[in-house]
């Protein structure tokens, strides 16, 4: 028996040790926020912190989780205004979105270890995460609002246009 | 006007059944106009034959040819009731029936109908149709056409709400109903001082009468307030920044359970014999069955092999692991894409079918000062969306229901009814979120390969998920192609006769036994309508066998004919002794609008070539937009150079400037990406910029990394490390998008989606050039420069 919490809820699993996080959280405890998108900690859809860092639910195995704090996108935030949340939001990062719960995962893991990160910096620690819409400089543009930065030279043209009447938040 | 629709952040909070439930029962819709199946030109014909039953093509000879939406399976609606509805605390929900991958069209077609119908957008939602097209009009998510073809039906709906609005609005208080105004979800009479909200006079207007079409007024478009500002986040924000989205992959049904198969490793192999008696040994395993393997061409049939159904997806992974499969690989088993591409390079060296034919090239060769010839290579690529193909289907009484993140819901509604013998009103398909689709979900072997499963366990809810092996290993992959250029020049260096050779195999082999030639909507793609003003031009299409599943990739033909054409220009100009633009711009030549079958362009995209001419001046413009942009002329450091490429695609003008460095060891930084777009009148301008940056970025990964190779008839890439798409390590550090003005709405909307893809890796190749002297002729360029 494998205990654990998920989002600050005690959990016990007595499944197969070897399960994945990624579909231990997907199809055991219902949370589909973490996503699948190689299983080979490829593409980083799956990123989850597990003891407050940054890990490919899709390579750990629920066993390594015994006695940790597991958190997903669903619980990054109350009330869903991280800071990484609030600026994807914002900027109207996404596209087609798959990707970007990973991507904000990992964005809030670099901002805890690194509050003011570079360019350089956010290259580095999200290019384990694939978007194969392309929504790079969007995200780079993102993490340094939630840094509470300006963006630099990368921001894209038409990133930054806040909207008016409603920024597309559905509550 | 008031139906149940339940928004995905309803069904987010739904307790047990999470998956998409999007029933509406409201009032039936308005018939339209009846509008049949036909796509313009014979091979886009023989594709909508193909997709759809063939009993559509039989009786429309004596018809006059129709264009855009009218063209299309089951053409449009504009009935506000099949569109909006509006409950009594004024919440506004527009039905989107195109599927959503990552386009916006979510959002864009909710502010379209929103503004026409004065709504307050604090109080809209969006609520996704299922697959229904004579209730909806044509749902095939591809081609760049949502807004292209639905624009002004969607106008027209809203419009006509709006009329609703103010006519029951008049009637309740007595007042002739031109004297009354619908402003931002509030109906007013001035001259009384009385207002009424929507939500309190929407069933009274649900009881009227739809307006006539020709009577509803649309607004004019210096009253807007959404439809080209820009302003509007996506509607669906929230959902993606908390988790709550749901995909085709994140169905939840009360005892669902999951699904995996393994596939013949060769397109057209088969199983011969199967031991699963490991597989079963793994917990959780329910089910373990032989799928037949289908005749092939396979269409969009499944390809066979033995599926796994468990109680999660790990256990399923497990199984099939651990099943031992003896395998006949069939007529494709020896198929080497690098032999292959030698068989290419031979055929496009001979004379071909010709497929534009004007003026004397031959004549004019012999006559040519100097000539100049170049072969282009672009591989096989794979669409790989983030989020795999996958499909939850159910077969309860007779009754299936299908969950899943198509681009081509009918098509999957149609096949699912064949598949399982039901009648069409037997079968619902419910369209998720799509992480991502780029041609790939517009095929819909794998709702069949779920349905497959949900049969084989009595009709119990089955989740049927592809691995990211899957989707490299069995997809439906970009063609490959050799694309041969030769021109005849002047003595000034510009060509007086130009030939060009395409051999690619054919979307087209998909469907129909070995077809060889490029069907008229591959060669529309950027080949024959190609606008140079040369006089003397031949365009021929070499024979070409497929050996595995060809499909639509995101851009399509565009991508290997526009590599090819761009990077000719550039070396061309390279001969003259002239600056790339200049000659490209020279070679565009004077401004003219051509009739696209005047130079033997029978497709146009499916449009009215009297809508739709090729315009060069706004081909000009882009290309003059993007250098600009990005600073054309100035001077450079050593290792650095510009490119530029301008390219017509889906009745679109683009064109990109991009600043590469080259490093040392031959390593390939793309500095700023400067693309120019003129796609008629803009909607959704935030979303076109989205789509324009994300287009920079694809188009460099097909440019520098992306390869699909087989060897043995098998793929030989299996996931994120052997098939390198862009990271964001590698992302331009600056991507400036310009859109080109074009303010008048009444004038035709260009696609969106996919014409951004197609000049950046020509004009990447072309700054290589300016940095480094050497010339990319193959893609994807990798280690090219290393040497």
């Amino acid at each position: 028996m494998i205990k654990l919490t998920v989002n600050g809820a005690e959990r016990s699993f007595d499944g197969d040790p070897d399960m994945p996080l990624l579909w231990y959280l997907r199809d055991e405890v219902g949370l589909t926020g973490t996503k699948f998108g190689c299983g080979q900690a490829l593409c980083g859809a799956c990123t989850i912190h597990v003891g407050g860092t940054a890990v490919r639910g899709c390579v750990t195995p629920v066993s390594a989780a015994e006695g940790q704090a597991v958190v997903t996108i669903e619980g990054l935030s109350p009330d869903g205004n991280h800071p990484v949340q609030v600026a994807w939001r914002d900027l109207n990062v996404s596209q087609c979105g798959y990707c970007q719960c990973g991507q904000m995962m990992q964005a809030a893991s670099l901002l805890t270890d690194t509050p003011k990160p570079t360019d350089a910096q956010i290259d580095e620690a999200m290019s384990g995460n694939l978007c194969r819409c392309g929504t790079y400089p969007r995200i780079r543009a993102a993490i340094h609002q939630a840094a509470g930065q300006p963006s630099g030279a990368g921001q894209p043209s038409g990133a930054g246009q806040k909207p008016a009447a409603n920024k597309g938040e559905r509550l | 006007m008031i139906h149940e629709a339940q928004t995905m952040a309803d069904r987010a909070t739904a307790p047990t059944d999470l998956a998409p439930a999007e029933t509406v029962s409201g009032p039936s819709a308005l018939a339209n106009v009846s509008r049949r199946a036909m796509l313009g030109g014979m091979g886009a014909l023989v594709l909508a034959l193909s997709w759809r039953e063939p009993a559509q093509a039989e009786d429309k000879k004596d018809e006059p040819k129709k264009y855009g939406a009218d063209a299309m399976p089951h053409g449009w609606q504009d009935d506000p009731k099949v569109f909006i509805a509006i409950a009594p605390d004024g919440t506004v929900t527009v039905t989107c029936h195109r599927s959503e991958m990552g386009q916006g069209v979510r959002t864009s077609i909710a502010l379209v109908v929103a503004d026409e119908l004065e709504a307050d957008w604090a109080k809209v939602k969006v609520a996704q149709a299922w697959g229904d097209e004579t209730r909806f009009g044509n749902q095939d998510t591809d081609g760049s056409r949502s807004l292209r073809h639905f624009f002004p039906h969607l106008r027209h709906a809203g419009a006509a709400a709006r009329a609703m609005l103010v006519q029951a609005a008049a009637k309740q208080w007595g007042v002739p109903a031109g004297e009354v105004k619908a402003e931002n979800s509030v109906v007013t009479h001035a001259k009384s001082k009385r207002t009424v909200s929507y939500g309190e006079i929407a069933a009274a207007a649900a009881d009227l009468p739809v307006p006539a079409r020709e009577s509803v007024v649309l607004k004019k478009q210096d009253a807007f307030r959404y439809i080209g500002k820009g302003k509007i986040g996506l509607i669906d924000n929230h959902d993606f920044t908390v988790g709550t989205a749901m995909y085709g992959i994140d169905t939840r049904l009360d005892g669902m359970l999951y699904g995996l198969i393994a596939r013949p490793p060769v397109y057209g192999g088969k199983v011969v014999s199967f031991d699963d008696s490991e597989a079963k040994k793994v917990a959780g395993v329910v089910k373990i069955f032989k799928i037949d393997a289908p005749e092939i061409p396979s269409e969009f049939q499944p390809i066979g092999g033995v599926a796994v159904i468990a109680k999660n997806t790990w256990a399923a992974m497990k199984a099939r692991e651990a099943l031992k499969i003896t395998w006949d690989d069939g007529p494709n088993a020896s198929y080497d894409s690098v032999a292959f591409r030698g068989e290419l390079e031979k055929a496009a060296r001979a004379p071909g079918k010709v497929v534009r034919d004007q003026g004397d090239v031959a004549g004019a060769m012999a006559k040519a000062k100097t000539k100049l010839e170049a072969e282009y290579f672009v591989p096989h690529l794979v669409q790989a969306p983030m989020e795999p193909p996958a499909a939850t289907v159910r077969i309860k009484d007779g009754f299936c229901e299908a969950w899943a993140n198509t681009q081509a819901p009918q098509a999957t509604h149609d096949r699912l009814a064949k598949k399982l013998n039901l009648p069409a009103d037997k079968v619902k398909v419910h369209v998720t979120l799509l992480g991502g689709g780029f041609g790939r979900k517009s095929k819909p072997d794998y709702v069949l390969e779920a349905a497959l499963c949900s049969q084989a366990v009595d009709g119990a809810p089955v989740k049927l998920i592809w691995t990211r092996e899957d989707d490299l290993h069995h997809g439906y992959y970009h063609t490959i192609s050799v694309e041969r250029l030769e021109a005849g020049l002047d003595d000034k260096g510009m060509p007086i006769a130009w030939l060009h050779r395409s051999a690619a195999p054919t979307i087209g082999s998909i469907f129909a036994p070995d077809p060889k030639h490029e069907l008229p909507f591959e060669l529309g793609m950027g080949l024959t309508n190609t606008p140079f003003a040369v006089p003397n031009i031949r365009l021929e299409n070499p024979a070409a066998d497929a050996h595995v599943r060809i499909g639509w990739f995101r851009s399509v033909s565009n991508i290997p004919h526009a590599f090819a054409i761009q990077s000719f220009v550039s070396e061309l100009a390279h001969a003259a002794g002239r600056d790339p633009k200049e000659y490209l711009l020279a070679l565009i030549g004077p401004d003219r609008v051509i009739d696209p079958t005047s130079i033997s362009d029978v497709w146009n995209y499916g449009e009215d070539p009297a809508r739709y001419p090729i315009e060069t001046a706004r081909l000009r413009k882009v290309i003059e937009a993007a250098a600009k942009g990005i600073g054309w002329g100035r001077k450079m450091e050593k290792g650095t150079g510009l490119g530029i490429a301008g390219h017509y695609s889906f009745v679109t003008h683009t064109a990109v400037a991009a600043e590469v460095a080259v490093g040392p060891k031959g390593e390939v930084q793309v500095k700023r990406v400067d693309i120019a777009v003129d796609c008629g009148p803009q909607v959704n301008p935030e979303r076109i910029r989205s789509q324009m940056e994300g287009a920079v970025v694809m188009g460099m990964g097909l440019a520098l990394s992306a390869e699909i190779t087989f060897k043995d008839g098998r793929a030989q890439q299996n996931n994120f490390d052997g098939y390198e798409i862009t990271r964001i390590d590698a992302a331009p550090k600056e991507i400036h998008v310009h859109l080109l003005p074009n303010p008048d709405y009444s004038r035709p909307l260009g696609g969106v989606g996919e014409p951004g893809v197609p000049p950046v890796a020509p004009a990447i190749a072309n700054a290589i050039f300016a940095a480094t002297g050497r010339r990319i002729r193959q893609l994807p360029i990798r280690d090219q420069l290393s040497a």
